[in-house]
């Protein structure tokens, strides 16, 4: 395994440019063994990036976001994890490429920026070896290049006096700096993606805004496509091309950007948006937060997976699961019975608290439920009309 | 560029301070000549000083090995040369550290047997860091299978009881300084592995690894690129205890006549030699120096690893 290149490399880049979508992730499963049974991290994912667009994966912590981004490099240990479905990346299928092979595409072609800048930097070795090293190995150039092209990447990040500071240790730059020099390890060898795992979290707000403004001015100079991840849809608002929602190891809800905030399906999407907290908001006002916790992966509830902490929840939602489907616009995807419409819910109206009555866990996904039973619940999808039937799970 | 705009923030915070309270603001031209002519993290290593304790022991430790190293060219007597006329004196110009009850030179003793010490330490830590510390490298960083199966070859060497082994290989094979420094040397490379094995394993699942990994990086690099140089300062650090505790260990079986055989001198037997056949209360000089030279070389040892541990602990070193 020593040694740089064994393999003969991959033409990455004649293929893909300009026709069709530059990574094809088609119904990628993530699993994971436990003691306690299997977790379903990632439950059947799918979407397109092309090149130059950043496409924004939403949802909160536990929702599968980590396990995706990494599912996507092929970065999960062998032992105890199952993954099914395929990622195509520049036409090549990641998904069954070997680690000798993957190790060519990750950080030439692919590569990731990582959530802490705390501890994705070695600590004892010096920020300008560190960049310089996949120069090295994947562009061939010789030490003194390196250094050189890493004092440009260190300029390009926008770190003063980077002469002095490629010799610097990471314990000696402060967090949004750290940040500053991990997105110039990982654009050095000029990827064609990039991944960024919550790439401010551990950054406060204003740095927040100057590194993603960074990202976004080296996105555009350099045509890369961008992969954000984030628990935070006021991050990828401004930001992203396309946003996919993700609950509980699934999409769901997926639309062009304004799309999605001017027409928000899902009625997790919209719970997501008013846990936002807002300055015009009176002081003392309560955050509306998302009640209840994301469902236990390992048993994850029948039916829809958000149901137990909607508003809007029907019986038809705890029975059959919905599928992700269109309306209207064949780019917003959204899995929901009862879709908001102007942000009100098509559901009927179900006081959340009545909950279920006697009956009704037994009867079929068509029957008449619920404790007010003169709406006409189920059945035709009340909002629009879709002509897939509504019983079917997928 | 944005963070000129960080370093504007400070200016202009200043700016505003000196404007409340005069005298307190940096002038700009002194700002400006910290942000770019000396930037403050470039001496952050150099600020610590190491000490005269620190400087003290090094050179202990460094006059022990010129004097082992140089033993035959510095004009000693021999070891094992025996003046008649001059048994069990005290310290004079003609003997520095005095004689013995056979009229041998205490101080060409002392330093001769320094060489037996010195080896055998050095040479079995040595033999332990590069099959333990590479086992150890290895096994915390691939974990599974491998993993268990040193885990447990490591137990077994660190069960078995230490002395009776070397007792019996001893018996078996003779007591050679070879011999000595093999069997020692085989029983650190248990300790070895368990430190370094747990440092590689504490390191293996950082964000910084699988950060390497995304850039391309073999397992090979990650364990010698990333994994080793974060060990390193735990594996000087261990290193240098053990060579201190070899030491001890070379002198205790040497003192049971288990090391290198008579006249040869080593420190263990020396001190076996001073308090034989009374000798104690007639000459203790004969125990004394050879006790004291290893107590020294034993402190130096263990204050040099521990202030290089404070030094290259980059995370304490900021404190």
């Amino acid at each position: 395994m020593i040694g740089r290149r064994q393999h003969r490399p991959l033409e990455f880049k004649d293929v893909g440019s300009g026709d069709g979508p530059l990574l094809v992730v088609e119904d990628l499963h993530t699993s994971f063994r436990t003691a306690r049974g299997t977790v379903r991290a990632v439950d059947g994912v799918s979407f397109e990036v092309h090149e130059g667009k950043t496409l924004g994966i939403v949802g909160e912590s536990g929702s599968g976001k980590t396990v995706l981004s990494r599912s996507i490099m092929g970065l999960l240990p062998p032992r105890d994890v199952i993954r099914s479905g395929t990622v195509h990346f520049g036409g090549h299928e990641l998904t069954a490429m070997d680690e000798a092979h993957l190790r060519e595409v990750w950080g030439a072609e692919l590569s990731m920026i990582f959530q802490d800048p705390m501890t994705a930097l070695n600590p004892v070795k010096r920020i300008g070896v560190q960049i310089a090293e996949s120069l090295i190995l994947h562009l061939e150039m010789d030490k003194k290049e390196a250094r050189s092209t890493a004092v440009e990447l260190l300029r390009s990040v926008g770190i003063p006096s980077p002469e002095q500071r490629v010799q610097w240790y990471p314990f000696q730059l402060s967090g949004g700096m750290r940040q500053r020099v991990m997105i110039a390890i990982a654009l050095a060898c000029a990827p064609r993606l990039v991944l960024a795992d919550e790439p401010t979290t551990g950054l406060d707000v204003t740095v927040q805004a100057q590194i993603l403004d960074l990202l976004a001015d080296l996105q555009r100079e350099r045509h890369m496509a961008v992969i954000l991840v984030t628990h935070d849809l006021g991050v990828v608002a401004s930001r992203a091309d396309d946003i996919i929602v993700m609950y509980a190891g699934q999409v769901v809800e997926r639309a062009p950007t304004r799309t999605l905030f001017h027409d928000t399906k899902m009625p997790y999407t919209r719970a997501l948006m008013d846990s936002i907290p807002r300055l015009a908001d009176p002081s003392g006002a309560r955050l509306d937060a998302i009640a209840g916790r994301p469902p236990d992966l390992i048993h994850p509830p029948t039916g829809c997976r958000f149901a137990p902490r909607c508003h809007y929840a029907q019986d038809k939602c705890r029975e059959s699961e919905p599928p992700l489907r269109t309306v209207g616009s064949p780019d917003h995807l959204f899995a929901c019975w009862f879709p908001l419409v102007d942000g009100v819910s098509t559901a009927p109206a179900v006081p959340v608290t009545v909950g279920r009555t006697a009956g009704a866990g037994a009867v079929g996904p068509d029957a008449p439920t619920g404790t007010t039973g003169d709406d006409p619940a189920t059945g035709d999808d009340p909002a629009t009309g879709d002509t897939r039937d509504p019983g079917t799970e997928r | 560029m944005p963070d000129d705009r960080e370093l504007l923030d400070t200016r202009n915070s200043d700016q505003l301070l000196g404007d409340r309270f005069p005298g307190m603001a940096a002038t700009e031209e002194s700002v400006l000549a910290i942000s770019t002519e000396h930037l403050d993290g470039d001496d952050v290593l150099a600020r610590k000083p190491l000490g005269f304790l620190f400087w003290f022991a090094l050179g202990w430790v460094a006059l022990v090995f010129l004097a082992a190293v140089f033993a035959n060219v510095i004009h000693l007597q021999s070891p094992n040369f025996q003046n008649y006329s001059a048994l069990n004196q005290g310290p004079s110009a003609a003997h520095w550290l005095g004689t013995d009850d056979l009229g041998r030179d205490l101080l060409a003793r002392l330093v001769f047997g320094s060489r037996v010490s010195l080896i055998v330490g050095f040479a079995a830590v040595a033999i332990g860091l590069v099959v333990g510390g590479t086992a150890g490298l290895i096994s915390g960083y691939k974990g599974g299978r491998l993993d268990i199966a040193l885990n447990a070859g490591s137990f077994i060497i660190l069960a078995f009881p230490a002395i009776v082994a070397v007792i019996a290989i001893v018996t078996f094979w003779g007591a050679s300084l070879l011999h000595i420094t093999i069997i020692l040397g085989i029983g650190t490379i248990p300790l070895m592995f368990r430190v370094v094995r747990a440092s590689s394993l504490s390191f293996a699942q950082r964000d910084f690894v699988v950060a390497a990994k995304t850039m391309g990086a073999t397992d090979t690099r990650v364990v010698l690129r990333e994994i080793l140089p974060n060990v390193i300062p735990v594996m000087v650090t261990f290193s240098l205890i053990t060579v201190a505790g070899v030491i001890v260990i070379e002198g205790t079986l040497a003192f049971l006549g288990l090391s290198v055989n008579l006249p040869t001198p080593s420190w263990g037997n020396l001190i076996n030699e001073g308090t034989s056949n009374g000798a104690l209360s007639t000459d203790p000089y004969i125990m004394m120096w050879p006790a004291l030279a290893m107590f020294m070389l034993l402190w130096s040892i263990n204050l040099i690893g521990d202030r290089l541990r404070q030094r290259f602990d980059i995370r304490e070193g900021v404190l």
